[in-house]
């Protein structure tokens, strides 16, 4: 923000963003650094898709073909953190980033050198992950959730790296967090009430709490990995009085906040885009509101059911079980809310709506399987299979993704000024949504019959099941290159997008004009 | 609520905020280093996970519970490839609760190299962990063995006499872990040669 006194003839003095690449590198507007956001994110779909294209292709037949063990190893790590913390988090900053001061009637994030920041240290991070895979011995192989002792004793040398990678992506997490909360907190627009922000602002808000709590924890239990690794710490050697079942509680204190640190925010989206594409406001708003604090609330108390196996006793068993499905209620409460919106809506199939409603449905499926899962004793068979796999495929790619997804056919008239091709949308909708379910569906009989995951080779009777998932797979990865063509076409042209593109849709996004200008709302509007 | 123009931000306004969320992180990096003596307190407590007590336990008294009997099951192994024998000489005892006993582990460097061992021990069920006693263990100290020594470590123990009526077994099984190249290990081969 510049601190130039404005003329005093009353001319409004305008500030361009500036040229080249130095407007991306110094850039302090929320929605160029929202759009930084969005693209990067983007970008790490499609290395965090290109690992899975390596793993589906590896899984194509039983028997080792592609890639050896230990590279295996580290498609399925890297994967999973690319696309945690590359692909999903970013994309919702980046959402939050645009849309948050828009929604809220404030003329940028409140702090916004701090914004640049968080933003232009994450591709650091992520060039040095990847870097990490190119050393000798390899980059980290030890699953996302780098279980000690296999990410301190037996990881290889590159694991510094990943170390100070995760490092880096806390502090970009936790910077943009800390800006979300005090932009919410102080830069509401006159009249904007607590329960007047639009619910994706509120999940956000919540979203960034759980952010600011837990993202701290992770940075200590990398910390601990570091130290022990290399500095003769025995935090989870039990040869030296530490113990290894404590990294799976502090990795998982940290591990399930995280996981509704990664669907808060889809909540929010699809309780912005069903009430427009319904032409209903959204039923039973506050209780979204409770509904959201409670999830967040319980994220903290679930912890261990990602451990029943760990040998817990009768009584931490029964606690965690019943605290993890406690968490159906106000997810319960959600669903129903968006179904109920829906009821007797005049409803309209555009491409938001259709992610939307997908959704709302898969990731139901998703939480089901959940369920299944929080079942102690049905968990010990479960456990550590396919089945798992395909749980958390289920709410992070048909739930996460698919509101990131969703959220960009929404605002993409406003971020661009142009409509997006509609068939081209549709298309990339049905193909997704088919060849998700052909990927991930399958996946949940694997695991019942017993596939273990993260394995290279599997015992033959699973491979006419995974043939299937890989063609799905495939398509999958496939099908992501035309919303990447769409996006590209939309941006370059089009049929020009009214300020109001969606009939039924509601906030202050929607007056400003499309595409929305370098600097919305200096004067704050007035919220009735 | 805002009720000033926010077109000109209150900046000591976002710096309490952000102080106060500052200090949230800085507590909850805080928070994961000290959940490290948390979980070992309320491992302690509950008996959780299996653990015992690495300190020496002092014997009580002469209360002897004769009216009934607890089985104990030893179990010793290396951990991974450690190239040491490793066994406990009885593999069950039959005690009284109050009762002092010793049981003795054999251990033999198998290697023609000095080593260091430490003995990592594991009570199951967990919750029965707090109802052993151990008054001298191995597992207290570092074990330095010259090449293909053999040698006889020692374990005295009394049961608790509320050990919980109803249960009737309960196994403690020792993992021995190389630790030759550890500080610690170093320390105490040092001490060895000194000797």
């Amino acid at each position: 923000m510049s601190s130039v006194a404005e003329p005093v003839d009353g001319h409004e003095h305008h500030h361009g963003p500036a040229t080249g690449l130095k407007r991306w590198l110094f850039t302090t507007n929320h929605k160029d650094i929202g759009s930084l956001y969005l693209w990067f994110s983007f970008a790490m779909f499609l290395v965090g898709g290109a690992m899975a294209m390596v793993i589906r292709a590896e899984l194509f037949q039983p028997g080792l073909q592609l890639v050896d063990p230990n590279f295996f190893n580290q498609m399925t790590t890297v994967h999973g953190l690319i696309m945690v913390f590359g692909a999903v988090m970013p994309a919702f900053t980046g959402l939050a980033n645009w849309m948050i001061p828009m929604m809220i009637g404030a003329p940028d994030m409140a702090l916004p050198r701090m914004n640049n920041w968080s933003f232009w240290i994450l591709p650091f991070a992520f060039s040095m992950l990847l870097f990490s895979l190119f050393t000798e011995g390899g980059g980290p192989n030890f699953g996302w959730t780098f279980y000690a002792p296999l990410s301190t004793t037996y990881s290889p040398e590159s694991t510094a790296l990943f170390v100070f990678a995760v490092h880096i992506m806390g502090i970009s997490s936790i910077m943009g967090a800390i800006n979300v909360v005090v932009t919410i907190v102080n830069m509401r627009a006159p009249g904007m009430t607590w329960m007047k922000l639009p619910l994706f602002v509120w999940t956000w808000l919540i979203t960034a709490f759980l952010l600011i709590a837990v993202m701290p924890v992770l940075a200590g239990a990398v910390t601990m990995v570091l130290t022990d690794k290399y500095f003769g710490t025995s935090f989870f050697d039990a040869a030296g009085g530490g113990d290894p079942v404590m990294f799976q509680h502090i990795f998982w204190f940290f591990g399930h906040p995280e996981v509704y640190i990664m669907i808060l925010p889809a909540f929010g989206v699809v309780s912005a885009i069903i009430p427009a594409f319904s032409r209903k406001p959204l039923f039973g708003y506050a209780s979204m509101v409770y509904a959201t604090a409670s999830i967040a609330i319980l994220s903290f108390l679930v912890w261990a059911h990602h451990m029943f196996t760990t040998g817990m006793p009768l009584f931490g068993q029964l606690f965690f079980m019943y605290c993890t499905m406690l968490i159906a209620v106000p997810t319960g409460v959600k669903v129903f809310n968006w179904v109920a919106t829906m009821w007797r809506g005049a409803l309209t199939f555009e491409v938001p709506m259709l992610f939307a409603v997908a959704f709302v449905i898969l990731f139901t499926i998703g939480g089901f399987s959940g369920l299944m899962l929080a079942i102690t004793p049905v968990d010990f068979q479960y456990h550590d299979t396919y089945f798992v796999v395909a749980h958390f495929h289920y709410v992070l790619v048909t739930g996460a993704v698919f509101s990131i997804m969703a959220a960009v056919y929404y605002w993409l008239p406003k971020w661009t000024g142009h409509m997006y091709d509609e068939g081209l949308g549709k298309m990339h909708f049905w193909c997704s949504l088919i060849s998700v379910n052909v990927l991930f569906f399958p996946m949940h009989f694997l695991g019942l019959a017993g596939m273990p995951r993260r394995i290279p080779d599997y015992a033959l009777q699973f491979a006419d099941i995974n043939q299937i998932v890989s063609i799905g797979g495939f398509a999958f990865g496939l099908s992501q290159l035309i919303f990447l063509w769409l996006v590209i076409k939309c941006v370059r042209g089009g049929e020009a997008a009214a300020a109001k593109p969606w009939e039924g849709s509601e906030g202050l996004e929607w007056t400003v004009p499309s595409p929305a200008p370098y600097h919305t709302f200096t004067t704050p509007p007035e919220v009735k | 609520m805002s009720e000033r123009p926010h077109s000109q931000p209150n900046k000591p306004d976002h710096r309490r905020l952000l102080i106060k969320l500052g200090f949230a992180v800085l507590g909850m990096f805080g928070f994961a280093f000290a959940l490290v003596p948390l979980y070992d307190v309320f491992c302690d407590i509950t008996g959780l996970n299996g653990r015992t007590s690495d300190v020496a336990a002092v014997y009580d008294g002469p209360t002897i519970d004769t009216s009934r009997k607890v089985t104990i099951e030893f179990i010793a192994r290396t951990q991974g490839e450690m190239p040491w024998g490793f066994k406990p000489t009885v593999k069950r005892m039959s005690v009284h609760p109050g009762e002092m006993h010793m049981a003795e582990f054999e251990v033999h460097n198998l290697t023609g190299r000095p080593m260091v061992g430490q003995a990592v021990p594991s009570v199951s069920p967990g919750t029965l962990a707090t109802y052993l006693h151990k008054t001298e263990c191995f597992c207290f100290n570092q074990q330095p063995l010259a090449p293909g020594e053999t040698k006889a470590l020692p374990l005295r123990f009394f049961i608790d006499t509320d050990f919980p009526e109803g249960m009737t077994t309960i196994t403690l099984s020792y993992t021995l872990f190389d630790i030759t190249d550890t500080e610690a290990g170093i320390a105490a081969s040092q001490a060895a040669a000194s000797r």
